[in-house]
């Protein structure tokens, strides 16, 4: 490694305009850009070139069932909450050509998909969607099958990380222990700070991707007002789920009155699923030309929320929206540990937020275990 | 409940959701709605890595129709031409049944857990089957007639709609001579029929059975088994001496699209034979 640039684990102190360099550095090692970049009146993640497409001097306001943005005086690049995007619509695309088939001598050829997706750079990266991705990684990698889709796309992604400078009344990391502060699974880790990045250098390809930038180590004032910065926002984080009675609580009340409940408000919409970073279900639909010789296989994303998710020959599994939205539930926070070792909840509040008549998972396994308890 | 070691499959390892081309040998209709159709690879190295064990499932796919899973219905032990029974159900299973001899599907597979035929040995059976859920059992019945004496008491309890929907019905005798006791019955008699008349779980009150060293293993509608269980259970058959198998919605078969999730459990996974014992807390619980 070159003298000049920071070894792995070192923090270092970025001019912000010098995050421009990283952008271009990460462009010419042949990465795609994605990150957030203000549209539709939301933090979206979509391509991004240039620091001016980042969120500058954008801030949101998030409550359940409501997103707005906002100006800020102070022009931050990243002071904002994770929006309705999350990283895997990349990572597990909603709509994903799985193989092609044509007829040829008499037999059917299957072709997989050729073409190489992206390598994606992913920018700022959100600790709780950092523990969405590998909760992902679990789902797809880590059992008996892999899936070779997201495979390809994950084992090359660049993670440029942000700590998080401020929380939403949405959010409840520290309930899922993956937040406000990046531990792992980067490459480089920003704090911002009101007049430079404090950069954590996670990797090898982080630190070569910090070339020709005017890095400085960082000082121990600024390592001081990173770590106090972070304090601050842990403890201003007020969301809690108390985990420790799950997944017990909720396979103990399947049949809980609780649930007829939530789906007097709930509306089946599957607005929470769409923007929950790890809700991973899909779906398949075929196609052909006319002759039937050619067709090809396309998966899309699917939600537990959708009538036809159940459905098996003389009727649907789970005709009504009580047992849909116990379904999502019980296996975001009980199943899920049984099936991958971890919750499926890293605790992000986007189901809260996008819910569009407010429903807050964290009140609703409240409310199951306070009239439980009685 | 283990699933058959990764040697023995046709699962390409880069891309689990890739089916390989398979050639439909023969269709034998079974009832009314109803085939078997035996189906071979196209290429002669999979047919040699194939095998799969009773109550296992393949994905069968027709191009720019749809996939469906369907249990093996075959003798495991003759795994070059593969057995599935097909009900027309659905979009996939009708378009099946439109196909000829020598038409091509694709299949991947086995998928899924499989019957504890290896625990069976020594033991007795109690084979319960209703409607369509007789095939996936089909695989013991054929694996105990190659080596019955490995084997106590076999009792099968099968009923159907109506006689005309009865299944396999030209092998009962190759069966009964074997010394499987057949008990047939349908929830609807005609004119011909002159054997029992009521739904499968009353089939119990007609047999004499032991209830110590005895499995039971049954398919069929989820309310038929549920009282599968309570009779069973009634004449002391313990909780995790029977196995049931179970059917979800079902897109992958690996484990990725959410559909089959079964409480902890895939149904392509850790199903679709399951013993009850490990899903008592779930089965039965209303729309789960």
């Amino acid at each position: 490694m070159s003298p000049n640039l920071p070894r792995v684990s070192a923090s270092i102190g970025l001019p912000k305009p010098a995050l421009q360099q990283v952008f271009d550095n990460l462009r010419a090692a042949g990465f795609s850009l994605v990150g957030p970049t203000v549209r539709d009146g939301t933090i979206v993640l979509d391509e991004i070139a240039r620091l001016d497409d980042l969120p500058v001097g954008w801030t949101d306001e998030q409550e359940p069932g409501r997103y707005r943005l906002k100006k800020t005086r102070e022009a931050l690049y990243f002071n904002y909450g994770v929006g309705p995007h999350a990283w895997k619509q990349f990572l597990h695309p909603s709509c994903l050509r799985l193989f092609s088939v044509e007829k040829s001598n008499g037999s059917w050829v299957f072709r997989p998909p050729e073409e190489p997706p992206p390598r994606y750079a992913f920018v700022g990266v959100h600790a709780c969607d950092v523990a969405a991705i590998g909760i992902l990684d679990r789902v797809l990698l880590g059992g008996e099958f892999r899936d070779p889709h997201y495979a390809r796309r994950r084992e090359n992604i660049f993670a440029l990380a942000v700590n998080c400078t401020r929380v939403n009344p949405t959010c409840f990391c520290t309930s899922m222990k993956t937040g406000p502060r990046v531990t792992t699974g980067f490459d480089l880790a920003l704090t911002e700070l009101p007049e430079i990045f404090l950069v954590e250098v996670g990797s090898d390809a982080g630190s070569e991707m910090l070339r020709d930038t005017p890095w400085e180590a960082a000082t121990a004032f600024d390592l001081g007002r990173a770590a106090r910065a972070m304090q601050d926002v842990e403890r201003q984080v007020e969301r809690q789920l108390k985990t420790d009675d799950l997944p017990r609580l909720l396979y103990d009340n399947l049949e809980h009155p609780h649930w007829d409940e939530v789906a007097t408000r709930c509306l089946s919409c599957a607005n929470c699923t769409l923007v929950c970073p790890t809700c991973f279900c899909t779906t398949v639909v075929d196609t052909s030309d006319l002759r039937g010789t050619k067709g090809e296989r396309i998966r899309l994303a699917d939600s537990c929320f959708n009538r036809d998710f159940s459905h098996v020959f003389g009727g649907n599994i789970r005709p009504n929206i009580r047992s849909r939205y116990r379904q999502w539930l019980s296996h975001k926070l009980a199943s899920w540990i049984d099936q991958f070792g971890t919750s499926g909840c890293v605790g992000c509040g986007r189901c809260i937020t996008w819910c569009p008549v407010g429903i807050e998972i964290t009140e609703e396994v409240n409310a199951l275990r306070a009239k439980a308890a009685k | 409940m283990s699933v058959a070691s990764p040697a023995m499959e046709i699962r390409n390892p880069a891309d689990p959701m890739l089916p390989r081309p398979a050639v439909i040998q023969a269709i034998r209709p079974e009832a009314a709605g109803i085939a078997t159709y035996s189906l071979a690879f196209v290429d002669p190295a999979d047919r040699d890595a194939y095998h799969f064990r009773p109550g296992q499932f393949n994905m069968l796919y027709l191009p720019g129709v749809g996939e469906v899973a369907i249990s093996l219905s075959s003798d495991p032990a003759e795994s070059q031409v593969l057995g599935h029974t097909v009900r027309y159900a659905g979009n996939v299973t009708r378009a099946i049944g439109r196909l000829k001899v020598g038409d091509m599907l694709g299949v991947r597979g086995p998928y899924g857990s499989h019957w504890p035929l290896e625990d069976a040995v020594g033991k007795n059976l109690i084979i319960v089957a209703g409607g369509i859920g007789l095939p996936p059992l089909r695989p013991v019945i054929l694996s105990i007639l190659s080596q019955r004496d490995a084997f106590g008491r076999v009792l099968l309890l099968y009923g159907a709609r109506t006689p005309a929907d009865l299944l396999y019905t030209r092998e009962f005798g190759r069966w009964r001579e074997a010394g499987i006791e057949v008990n047939i019955s349908v929830d609807m008699a005609d004119e011909s029929w002159r054997g029992k008349v009521g739904v499968v779980p009353q089939l119990f009150y007609f047999v004499r059975m032991e209830h110590q060293n005895t499995l039971v293993l049954t398919c069929g509608p989820e309310i038929m088994m549920r009282f599968v269980i309570y009779e069973a259970l009634a004449r002391r058959i313990p909780k995790n001496a029977i196995y049931i198998s179970m059917e979800r919605n079902m897109k992958c078969a690996v484990g990725f699209c959410g559909h089959c999730q079964y409480g902890p459990n895939f149904i392509c996974k850790q199903g679709p034979v399951f013993n009850y014992a490990a899903i008592e807390p779930f089965f039965g619980k209303e729309d789960f």
